[in-house]
């Protein structure tokens, strides 16, 4: 009796749950319309650079290794140049191969150039210091150094084929428009909350896992610093809704990708090297911008009026984690 | 219910009694015995039929399954059974049991087959972003040793039930708590996997070992003083 009944029961639950999986399965399945492919989707971009199969054998072939794993463990293959827990493919996916997530192939074609940042013609190496002095939050390599030829000849080899000096399709992040409504801290908080706290962790501070970093930090002291391209809240925005999160390009909408660069940069992180001796002085000479919060006043606190830059301690030097 | 009622004493008495006889019982609640019968006796998962470990899964993760298959979020026709008689404070006990055992021990054997090999660790270190593919160690972090409570490591466990798991994410009877950002994230990279990508990347995890790769002192994060 009782198993009839157990058994009647069970076959109302399983055609319960198919019943539910199949509304959830189309819940889901509409909610990914969203997303597209990846960060390339929407720059019209056409260039493939080679496949890694394809890096040539040898000395050459060797370096071309080196760059790609610098970009993909830049902690561990730059260690003396890095003084965070970040690595260059955090910002650059796919180890600086995708279109969309300013991908190494397109910058390589377009240096020497000019940049207002520092205002003077930059080399490609010279170019590549600035990520390591801000986005990693450590040192320049010099010129010439084994890490920067690394990086170049990868850059290099990724553009093949690719023709120098001609904007290229795909370069950087995707252009944003202006958001309709004025990027708001609290509403970045929500978006935060809902697709960013899961890896990155409430308090931004990222992930890690016996010594390795798994989800990097976005603010505190193991992020980009100041200087940082990534610090500017246009910047970040267009990053963000192209790349993030992992497998979801172009999930938020415009506006919450504003918002929830806002968000992001609205919290303290290391000092710009660039430091002039008071924020207001360092703000008027680099972060003179709608786009910057550094000198800011966010929830009462002055952003960036933290002293003068820390020394950093190269992650050669560093205290190994057990 | 009058019969598990009845049942309940008996049973507990018989697991109470296998479990003095085994040495990883010992210290563990009578739920427990239940899940050895398949996962093994030191919930080491039976590969042969793709039942995975549980052994070394954090806590948390493990009675967010249980709770998964109770409410039909995670669809499995021998799970939900087992898991619908149980109290919050027995899936909490089982959950803590299975948390507290090491992971087993599991040598690297590459696949023998180079091309299912190079594509499956191709997937796993590198995704195929092309196709809209993450790499899995970039949120199952590095080695797929995982990265507690919302990533599970996915090394060590039967290519089969690997295999299963992304088919269940792709086709929705897999599902974590809703709104959770997971669901969506697996959802999405399931659906872009065809069956020879789902099926090399799973047998190339579950040839990985399982204990954490090898870090060196250069790659170690800083230790806040």
């Amino acid at each position: 009796m009782s198993i009839i009944l157990r058994a009647a029961s069970s076959l109302i639950l399983a055609l319960f749950i198919a019943l539910a999986s199949l509304i959830s399965i189309t819940s889901t399945l509409a909610a990914d319309k969203s997303s597209a492919l990846n960060a390339a989707a929407h720059t019209g971009a056409t260039f493939q650079p080679p496949s890694e199969a394809d890096i040539p054998p040898g000395p050459f072939g060797e370096t071309i290794r080196m760059g790609r794993d610098i970009m993909l463990d830049t902690p561990k293959h730059a260690a003396r140049f890095v003084g965070n827990n970040l690595s260059c493919a955090n910002c650059h996916l796919d180890a600086g191969r995708m279109a969309g997530s300013a991908p190494l192939w397109a910058a390589y074609v377009n240096f020497p150039a000019y940049r207002a940042k520092n205002g003077k013609i930059n080399t490609y190496q010279e170019r590549l210091q600035g990520c390591f002095r801000f986005s990693m939050n450590g040192s320049a390599p010099p010129l010439g150094d084994p890490v920067l030829v690394a990086l170049e000849a990868y850059s290099f080899w990724l553009a093949t084929g690719l023709p120098v000096n001609k904007e290229v399709a795909g370069r950087g992040y995707p252009k944003l428009e202006k958001p309709a409504q004025a990027p708001d801290f609290v509403r970045g908080q929500v978006v935060y909350a809902a697709h960013c706290a899961l890896c990155h962790g409430a308090n931004g501070a990222g992930q890690r896992t016996t010594g390795r970093v798994v989800f990097p930090p976005l603010w505190g002291d193991d992020s980009y610093n100041w200087g940082a391209g990534m610090g500017s809240i246009n910047n970040a925005a267009n990053f963000i809704h192209a790349n993030m999160p992992y497998g979801m390009s172009y999930s938020l909408t415009p506006q919450e990708a504003w918002d929830v660069a806002y968000f992001m940069n609205a919290h303290e992180r290391p000092q710009d090297p660039r430091w002039l001796g008071s924020v207001e002085t360092t703000r008027a000479k680099f972060h003179d911008s709608a786009m910057s919060l550094y000198g800011q006043t966010i929830n009462g606190k002055v952003l960036g009026n933290t002293g003068a830059p820390k020394r950093t301690q190269p992650k050669d030097q560093a205290h190994i984690a057990p | 219910m009058g019969l598990s009622r009845n049942l309940a004493p008996a049973l507990s008495a018989f697991l109470a009694l296998l479990a003095s006889s085994h040495p990883a019982l010992s210290a563990s609640p009578p739920e427990v015995a239940s899940c050895l019968a398949c996962h093994g006796a030191q919930g080491e998962g039976m590969a042969a039929a793709g039942y995975p470990r549980l052994a070394g899964l954090s806590a948390e993760y493990i009675t967010g399954q249980l709770n998964a298959y109770i409410d039909g979020r995670r669809v499995n026709a021998v799970m939900r059974p087992m898991a619908m008689p149980l109290t919050a404070t027995q899936i909490q006990g089982i959950a803590t049991f299975f948390s507290s055992l090491p992971a087993p021990a599991q040598p690297s054997t590459p696949l023998t087959d180079a091309t299912q090999n190079a594509l499956g660790q191709q997937l796993a270190e590198h995704g195929d972003w092309n196709a809209g593919i993450p790499a899995c160690f970039n949120c199952h972090a590095p080695g797929g040793v995982g990265l507690p409570p919302a990533f599970p490591p996915i090394v060590g466990q039967p290519a089969t039930y690997s295999e299963s798991q992304i088919q269940a994410w792709k086709n929705g009877t897999r599902q974590g708590a809703p709104q959770n950002l997971a669901n969506a994230l697996m959802h999405s990279v399931a659906l872009r996997m065809n069956d020879t990508q789902t099926k090399a990347v799973s047998a190339w995890l579950a040839a990985q070992p399982t204990s954490a790769p090898q870090t060196s002192p250069t790659a170690a994060a800083k230790t806040k003083p």
